[in-house]
């Protein structure tokens, strides 16, 4: 034992320290990598104008795949948030809206509307946590299931429509003011102001003028900085790598395991409640469908971030990264005026090099560690 | 038979008249077993002689249909596995129950983690503190891991032994029950664990040891309790025992010779 210790402590080559690295990181290079070929090829991507606008893409993904992240940690997968980013963006525009018909100031009407949104965005995650970590139904089918059962209550809600019908002018406006806003706004040539874009500006000015740190961003900031320091820093994230590393290991060791499996889903319905409401206060409707495209985008982020489907092994930041590969491949491929048919084929191809890529980064370290 | 074995103190573990039946079959036919501190006892017997039921007995796993397990004067018989574990009885399966997944000191304090408070509100977890409590333990064990930020999976064989040792030892076992600890490693790997089994004896912590490999069981075993169709077959000290005895016990031909 002593002799091979010693060999796994030793430096690696310079060869094998640079394959390590580019495992690790390849990630953040491909990000990095993507940015400068469509920068280079792009006529308007190397913008900040642009950057801003792929980062405040990239919030709804990356709201889903912070829940997804803890999900597939467990070795779990959570299908319906989707359906779920819908259903409280759905249940925000109604509650707000009837509030405000009601005669109730907008302010408290919003606050409602956010807390009811986010409360029953809740009830997916508590259904599906309970059958996953009680009754023991695969996720897969059980969050299958409620796939079809949120998207019918969220269509249910706008009776059948694409989105919640006549937001009042004042709600409207109010909502636009957070989603579409900044706290900073960058002027070219000019400098910085704060809060309101600016106004008197010649109209070539104005064109250049770009929200420097939109509102979502820092919101979807913030969620990001929270659930990866629960994840990386508290008992709560170790037990959820106990549970899928080694389920019995956890159990014998005392870890509530089926608690903390009902708590996993609810957390991951509790994004996607987030996400449903950013939405809300984006595109100032609520919409059944909002999160439905985003469902597969979050997997492949978390993915693309290098966690493990099989468990036991994830990160925020990687989920993050792997939000804006998507944003920035989307974006790059509008602007190259690449038919959006395409995105999918190209994102297809990111996802399987991203899993081929972890299991050769888990092979060398395997090799590494028996030399 | 002789009966030098038994020591004049009370045992720290005693099973009496235990006996388990699965249908129609007995797997456990009024088994009397002792075990006393500072003792490694290898339970030796041919598969289906009841060595694993008696361990999941005493383990709490199985409830015994007649007879009592006492350990440290009191009756377990009817506690749940989680009762017994807290009591000190630590059982360490073939599949260690280790996340693989993480460090050697989150293993050790799986389920029950050190936590510090980050400004004074946030409870975290004190990796830094359960990492150096580990290697405190794993120092008694005069076991090195070179990096005890690296993850289990990286570890040999032998190391993740001691890791699932260790932690046993951190929560103070006063009794570790191996199941076939030596059985998936390397010869070298095998000696360490074998070292291992011994510095447990010279901290005073018993180790009952199932086990298949006779020289396993000849190098560290004090006393071999050798099991046959859910009976005690026989009792042999090491000084007593040799390869052929312990055979002839297992497969039922030894009572002639007495």
């Amino acid at each position: 034992m002593a002799t091979r210790t010693a060999t796994a402590a030793q430096p690696a080559s310079a060869r094998d320290s640079l394959l390590d690295f580019l495992t690790r990181s390849w990630a953040y290079l491909f990000l990095l990598a993507m940015v400068i070929f469509f920068s280079a090829t792009g006529t308007g991507f190397f913008t900040v104008n642009n950057f801003s606008n792929i980062l405040v893409t990239s919030t709804l993904v990356a709201l889903m795949a912070i829940g997804q992240t803890y999900v597939v940690i467990t070795s779990g997968i959570d299908l319906s948030i989707g359906w779920t980013v819908g259903l409280a963006s759905v249940v925000a525009a109604r509650t707000m809206r009837d509030l405000a018909n009601g005669g109730m100031e907008i302010a408290p009407a919003m606050i409602i509307g956010i807390i009811v949104a986010l409360l029953v965005a809740l009830i997916p995650g508590i259904i599906n946590g309970l059958l996953i970590g009680r009754v023991r139904i695969p996720p897969f089918i059980a969050t299958l299931g409620m796939f079809g059962i949120v998207r019918g209550a969220a269509f249910l809600l706008t009776d059948g429509q694409q989105v919640v019908g006549q937001l009042p002018d004042t709600l409207r406006d109010v909502l636009r003011a957070i989603g579409s806003g900044s706290l900073v706004y960058f002027i070219p040539g000019q400098g910085i102001t704060w809060f309101a874009r600016p106004e008197g500006l010649p109209p070539e000015v104005i064109r250049g003028v770009a929200p420097l740190l939109p509102y979502p961003v820092i919101i979807t900031a913030v969620v990001v900085v929270i659930f990866a320091f629960i994840l990386g820093r508290m008992q709560f994230g170790r037990h959820t790598y106990a549970i899928g590393g080694n389920e019995d290991a956890a159990i014998r060791a005392g870890i509530n395991v089926k608690n903390h499996i009902v708590w996993i889903y609810v957390l991951s319905a509790f994004t996607a409640g987030i996400a449903g409401v950013l939405y809300l206060f984006r595109f100032t409707s609520g919409a059944p469908q909002a999160g439905e495209a985003a469902l597969l985008q979050s997997v492949a982020a978390v993915v693309i971030g290098g966690t493990n489907l099989f468990g036991g092994e994830g990160k925020i930041s990687g989920a993050v990264i792997g939000a804006l590969i998507i944003g920035v491949l989307q974006t790059g491929l509008v602007i190259l005026n690449v038919d959006a048919v395409w995105q999918f084929i190209v994102v297809g191809i990111v996802i399987i090099v991203a899993v081929l890529v972890n299991q050769a980064q888990a092979a060398l370290e395997r090799l590494k560690a028996n030399v | 038979m002789s009966e030098q074995w038994k020591k004049p103190e009370d045992p720290i573990l005693e099973a009496r008249g235990v006996s388990k039946f699965f249908g129609g079959l007995t797997a456990l036919d009024a088994v009397d077993f002792q075990i006393w501190r500072g003792e490694v006892v290898a339970l030796l017997g041919d598969n289906g002689a009841g060595k694993s039921t008696l361990i999941k007995c005493i383990s709490g796993v199985y409830k015994p249909e007649q007879g009592e397990v006492v350990f440290a004067g009191r009756t377990i018989t009817h506690q749940p596995p989680a009762q017994i574990r807290d009591q000190g009885i630590e059982t360490i399966y073939q599949d260690l129950a280790l996340a693989e997944n993480l460090d050697v000191g989150a293993n050790v304090f799986l389920g029950k983690e050190k936590k510090t408070r980050l400004l004074g509100f946030i409870e975290v977890t004190d990796d830094d503190y359960m990492r150096k409590e580990a290697a405190k333990v794993l120092e008694r064990l005069e076991i090195h891991i070179p990096s005890l930020k690296q993850k289990l999976v990286n570890l040999s064989g032998g190391q993740r032994q001691a890791v699932a040792i260790a932690r046993a030892m951190y929560w103070n076992a006063q009794l570790v029950i191996m199941d076939e600890p030596t059985a998936a490693l390397g010869v070298p790997e095998q000696r360490k664990v074998l070292a291992l089994i011994r510095s447990l004896r010279e901290q005073g912590i018993p180790v009952i040891l199932i086990s298949h490999t006779m020289q396993d069981v000849m190098a560290v075993a004090d006393r071999m309790v050798i099991m046959r169709r859910g009976k005690v077959a026989a009792n042999l000290m090491r000084a007593e025992a040799n390869e052929e005895l312990i055979v002839k016990h297992m497969v039922g031909t030894a009572e002639a010779t007495f």
